[in-house]
């Protein structure tokens, strides 16, 4: 992945806008967290292959950066981004890593499924 | 206690490294055959490596990969990957799982199941996999029961639990063993380096860790 060009992401959050996509949706401060510091709740969350389809996709910040998707019904809302890439299958992957480079979130979007 | 056929039973790949690795190899070492039944392939580690080399969407492959070569490093020729998700275990149809556990013990009938201790293993999934391990085993015929030497390291497990009572110094096994952590890199770069880095001043629940392991024998009732 590399350091997210905030421009470059907008150009392809606005190729992918009304397209039916595949979302990749996760937050994580690791299932050691409170094992490993009592005052610390573990929290996290993912939600993988949830269908959506979005009207308005914008990215902002000075980075980290944050993401938000417009649907019709609702948003989907993402924060902390650092890296990105578009893989060899074509999809959209951002993220965003700690210091020592453990996934804190990842927003993913693909025209296709994700591996189960 | 003379072993015929050892069965490992965790859900994430490296989990075999940190607090069994040496046993394994005092087990494949003296000829004693190892299954590994490995759950998921930790698609949703938090560790990328150092510097960061994978992505949600490649860590399955690259831990995949680390997996089968920590396989080969511990001279296990059975390792089995049950194609679970990471994080999913809890969720799953435990009574399903434990019947796919009961057919690989009843085709390699092991002397010995290593897994996690249910409640007492941290991780939402090592638990899991010890509860399902559990009943597994516990729906066998007395007689065909292999024992269950489970992992606990969960805040306060000596004071529920007792001390382990099998207690196994892993010393002559150390530096096989931190290869075996090493060849998981994507998750253990950190800790690698902070090993191999201040070979003096290392840091003590670590070299503990390498040159002792711990089980403790699970109780299964009638
Ligand atoms: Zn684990």
């Amino acid at each position: 992945m590399e350091k997210i060009n905030p421009s470059l992401v907008q150009e392809e959050l606005n190729k992918l806008a009304g397209e039916p996509l595949y979302i990749h949706l996760e937050t994580t401060n690791g299932a050691y967290a409170s094992h490993n510091d009592k005052s610390m709740l573990s929290a996290g969350a993912f939600i993988r292959n949830v269908k959506l389809q979005y009207k308005i996709g914008k990215i902002t910040g000075p980075g980290p950066y944050r993401v938000g998707l417009e649907t019709e019904m609702g948003w989907l809302y993402s924060e902390g981004l650092t890296e990105w890439e578009i893989d060899e299958e074509g999809r959209l992957l951002l993220a965003g890593h700690d210091a020592v480079g453990r996934l804190a979130i990842a927003l993913e979007l693909s025209k296709t499924p994700f591996r189960k | 206690m003379e072993e015929k056929h050892v069965l490992v039973i965790f859900p994430h790949p490296d989990d075999e490294a940190f607090g069994v690795a040496g046993t394994i190899l005092s087990h494949t070492d003296a000829g004693t055959p190892v299954t590994y039944v490995c759950l998921t392939l930790g698609e949703m580690g938090r560790n990328m490596g150092r510097p960061v080399m994978a992505n949600r969407e490649t860590l399955p492959d690259i831990r995949r990969e680390e997996l089968e070569e920590a396989a080969r490093l511990l001279g296990i020729d059975d390792l089995r990957k049950f194609g679970m998700r990471d994080k999913t275990v809890e969720f799953t149809d435990q009574d399903a799982l434990a019947k796919r556990f009961q057919e690989v013990i009843e085709e390699i009938e092991p002397t010995t199941i290593i897994t996690f201790y249910p409640g007492y293993a941290v991780h939402p999934d090592h638990d899991a996999t010890g509860a399902a391990v559990v009943q597994a085993v516990r729906q066998l015929k007395k007689e065909n029961r292999p024992r269950i030497h489970a992992i606990a390291f969960a805040e306060g497990s000596e004071e529920e639990i007792g001390d382990p009572d099998v207690v196994t110094d892993v010393r002559q096994y150390r530096d096989r063993k931190l290869d075996v952590i090493g060849a998981h890199a994507s998750q253990t770069a950190g800790l690698m380096e902070q090993v191999r880095g201040h070979m003096e001043a290392q840091d003590e629940t670590i070299e503990y860790m390498l040159q002792t392991e711990r089980f403790w024998t699970y109780p299964i009732e009638e």
